[in-house]
């Protein structure tokens, strides 16, 4: 009888525990039975150095407590509202990087990307052409997603490394900036583009109903509820692996929370002049959300994702497989240029204009630390978009705290590195100790 | 060693005919272009390779190698350190292609193009390094490159049954959970796994490289019995081994490949310990050897 079990000895001896078996890299949502194996599962995998987000929530929570206790204004609505919206282009740009990431390649060009479409929206919607605020809009990601195009290309083709390619890009792209702003605000002078179209200006700008901010939220937290219920009552009928009942719970209850403090803050009147209030959940909040669940079920759901993985955790078994390694690798690019350029439009509508000043270094700087920060590789195959957005939210939270407790750039910029290392020197610590005690 | 009653017939998939007795042949010929004369005529070759000659440069890796494998038999493929073995099975898996000679699929002609072309004929290799993505599970694995899909979805309930069914058949029954990740599996699971993906996809012949050699000797064992499973199920294996004890102990013929050239290829019968070591380390096979 073959038995696949190292352990089982023809002599029917105690099996002893098998050496091999790397426990951290268990998922416990897939091996435990119930939420007390799996908070035990866990501990484990802390322990090796497998402990996913939780460094970075703990620390998130940390910072806030800092800077609540500094300046109570922090946790106002109106400032968290703010924080929200500034976090947007952090999120935005770490989830373009996610793609790439995943793959163990790196996009370094992507802020000036994100620029050069911002730069190609607004000057699509002002006269002499006037377009509609889509077509602006489409131009703009259809100009990013060409660029990131063209870099993969050059990257699979003539197998230059990703990161000379997107360092020639993150240098080129920024000349391109400069000339587009140069061109089209050059009547308007200092290479600024005024943004004058409403909708453009309202997609950070403009704000939900009350109303219809706590309806979607009720819509989507039943449909998110409704959709793993089913899907787990589904397996569980045809006993295929199902995450434990109370885990499933946990996961509801946890977005339900997270949705109901978003919409509740955003619906308090942050407006200061009492005739006039200001609230609702802005539209950015929506964009980001629709724009992380589009490439979570595209990484997790179809071939293409799945191709993302394999290449990143191998890519001689993906080639082996069949897999089209340039096609996947290109079309990476591509959605990290598409994803770049959404940023960049985000970006333009909350400043209101484009400008050739536009810090794409640094921006590309954040949007790693951001991917990074939440626990994705640099190594190829590990992340998740869910990480881009808390890894932004830390680093949006760090600007917008220093800046409100009055400290220098310099110091945001040093705290903001500490953290970055912070973060990842906590992952290759336990690391370290997992591989010494095995 | 004994198989589960559920397993001890053929395959259901499989419409081959019984493989054919093996000879025990103290005829054998002594020399080595003939060697498999000792077969008997109806032993029927699921592959056939006729004078296939590869080159890497100036080195021929292999030269005019006539190469056969019996449909539902292991055959152990034996060589040296850069005898040509993997050469030769990349070969037939459509990752090189020989510059000469010619390879049948029963007994039809036919150009391994590419591995496309080799899992379609049913040919699948599981690789030394068993190209398996650590970062994925075991279904993921499984399915790697031909994901089931519905509305252009992957279809992961449909992917988990057909991977369970194939890893039960195959009696791999105790890895921890189906969805856990391969980089999280010992070194004989991990070969299940890399075996089990092979047998999904209705494989006719599968090629192992060395599917022992980083293990120990319980995990050894199993996948020994994972090669007589398979063949229970008639489908043919190749298999690459340094081990003459794991080969002795599963292969029902031998092929020795000496310097790029097929030294001998015969029923395991016609080998002893010393025989197979003589033809891997000199090339000769001699056949007065045998049993004296
Ligand atoms: N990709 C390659 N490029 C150049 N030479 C190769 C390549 N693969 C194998 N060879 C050469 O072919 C010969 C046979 O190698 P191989 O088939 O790997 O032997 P084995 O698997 O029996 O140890 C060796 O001389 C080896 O150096
Ligand atoms: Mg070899």
């Amino acid at each position: 009888m073959t038995r696949f079990s190292e352990t089982s000895t023809d002599n029917g001896a105690a099996p002893t525990p098998d050496p091999e078996v790397v426990t951290s890299l268990l998922d416990p949502a897939t091996t435990a039975e119930s939420i007390g194996d799996y908070v035990r599962a866990w501990g484990v995998r802390i322990r090796n150095g497998e402990s996913g987000m939780l460094p970075v929530v703990l620390g998130l929570v940390v910072i806030v407590v800092i800077f609540q206790s500094q300046k109570s204004v922090f946790l106002s609505a109106g400032n968290l509202t703010n924080l929200f919206i500034q976090s947007a282009t952090f999120i935005l740009l770490g989830m373009a990087e996610v793609f790439v990431l995943l793959l163990g390649e790196i996009d370094l060009s992507i802020g000036y990307v994100g620029g050069v479409a911002g730069v190609v929206t607004v000057a699509t919607a002002a006269p002499p052409g006037n377009h509609p605020w889509w077509v602006a809009i489409i131009a703009g990601l259809v100009v990013s997603t060409l660029i990131g195009i063209l870099q993969g290309l050059v990257v699979t083709r003539l197998r230059v490394p990703s990161f000379v390619v997107t360092l020639a890009g993150l240098l080129g792209w920024e000349g391109m900036l400069i000339f587009l702003a140069d061109r089209e605000g050059g009547t308007n002078g200092g290479g600024t583009i005024r943004l004058s179209n409403s909708i453009l200006l309202d997609l950070v700008n403009g704000n939900l109903s009350v109303a219809a901010g706590w309806v979607l939220l009720v819509v989507g937290v039943a449909g998110f509820a409704a959709f793993l219920l089913l899907r787990d009552r589904h397996r569980r009928a045809h006993s295929l692996v199902v995450p434990p009942f109370g885990l499933t719970i946990a996961r509801i209850v946890a977005v339900a929370i997270a949705g109901f403090a978003v919409v509740a803050i955003c619906n308090a009147n942050r407006g200061r002049i009492v005739s006039h209030p200001v609230q609702g959940v802005p539209w950015v909040v929506l964009i980001v959300l629709g724009t992380f669940i589009a490439w979570t079920s595209l990484l997790g759901r179809t071939r293409f994702g799945r191709y993302v993985y394999a290449i990143g955790g191998n890519a001689e078994a993906a080639r082996r497989a069949g897999i089209n390694l340039g096609r996947i690798r290109t079309a990476a690019f591509a959605l990290t240029g598409l994803t770049a350029g959404l940023a960049g439009v985000i970006l333009t509508s909350q400043l209101g204009s484009i400008s050739s000043n536009v810090d794409g270094g640094e921006l590309v700087l954040y949007a790693v630390a951001a991917a990074v920060i939440g626990g994705t590789s640099l190594f190829g195959g590990r992340g998740k978009m869910l990480y881009a957005v808390v890894g932004g939210l830390v680093i949006a939270t760090i600007a917008n705290g220093m800046g409100l407790i009055g400290l220098s750039a310099s110091a945001q910029y040093m705290v903001t590195a500490l953290v970055l290392l912070a973060a990842a020197s906590v992952d290759a610590l336990a690391r370290r100790n997992s591989t010494r005690n095995s | 060693m004994t198989f589960p009653a559920d397993q001890a017939g053929a395959g259901p998939d499989y419409s081959g005919p019984a493989p054919a007795a093996v000879p025990s042949s103290g005829a054998m010929a002594d020399t080595a272009d003939t060697a498999d004369t000792a077969d008997t005529a109806d032993t029927k070759w699921i592959l056939e390779t006729r004078g296939i000659t590869k080159r890497f440069g100036a080195v021929e890796a292999l030269s005019n190698v006539n190469f056969h494998v019996a449909a539902g038999q292991v055959t152990a493929l034996l060589g040296d350190n850069g005898a040509g073995k993997s050469t030769l099975i990349k070969c037939l898996a459509g990752i090189w292609e020989p510059e000469e000679g010619q390879t049948l699929w029963d007994g039809n002609p036919v150009r391994i193009r590419g591995p496309k072309v080799a899992t379609g004929l049913g040919i699948e290799t599981v690789y030394q390094d068993l190209a398996l993505c650590d970062n994925l599970d075991i279904v993921q694995n499984m399915f790697l490159g031909r994901e089931l899909t519905s509305s252009r979805l992957l279809d992961e309930d449909s992917m988990e049954k057909q991977a369970r069914r194939t890893l039960a058949e195959l009696s791999v029954t105790t890895v921890r959970s189906i969805r856990q990740a391969v980089g999280s599996l010992s070194g004989g699971q991990r070969q299940a796994v890399a075996v089990a993906k092979a047998v999904m996809q209705n494989a006719r012949m599968v090629i192992m490289d060395e599917p022992t050699a980083a293990l120990g000797v319980a995990q050894t064992a199993m996948v020994l019995d994972l090669i007589r499973t398979l063949r229970s199920r008639g489908i043919a294996v190749v298999v690459i081994s340094h081990n003459l004890n794991d080969v002795f102990q599963v292969a029902d013929r031998i092929a020795v490949l000496y310097l790029g050239r097929l030294a001998v290829e015969a029923p395991v019968s016609a080998f002893d310990q010393q025989s197979a070591v003589y033809a891997i380390t000199t090339g000769r096979f001699d056949a007065t050897a045998v049993g004296a």
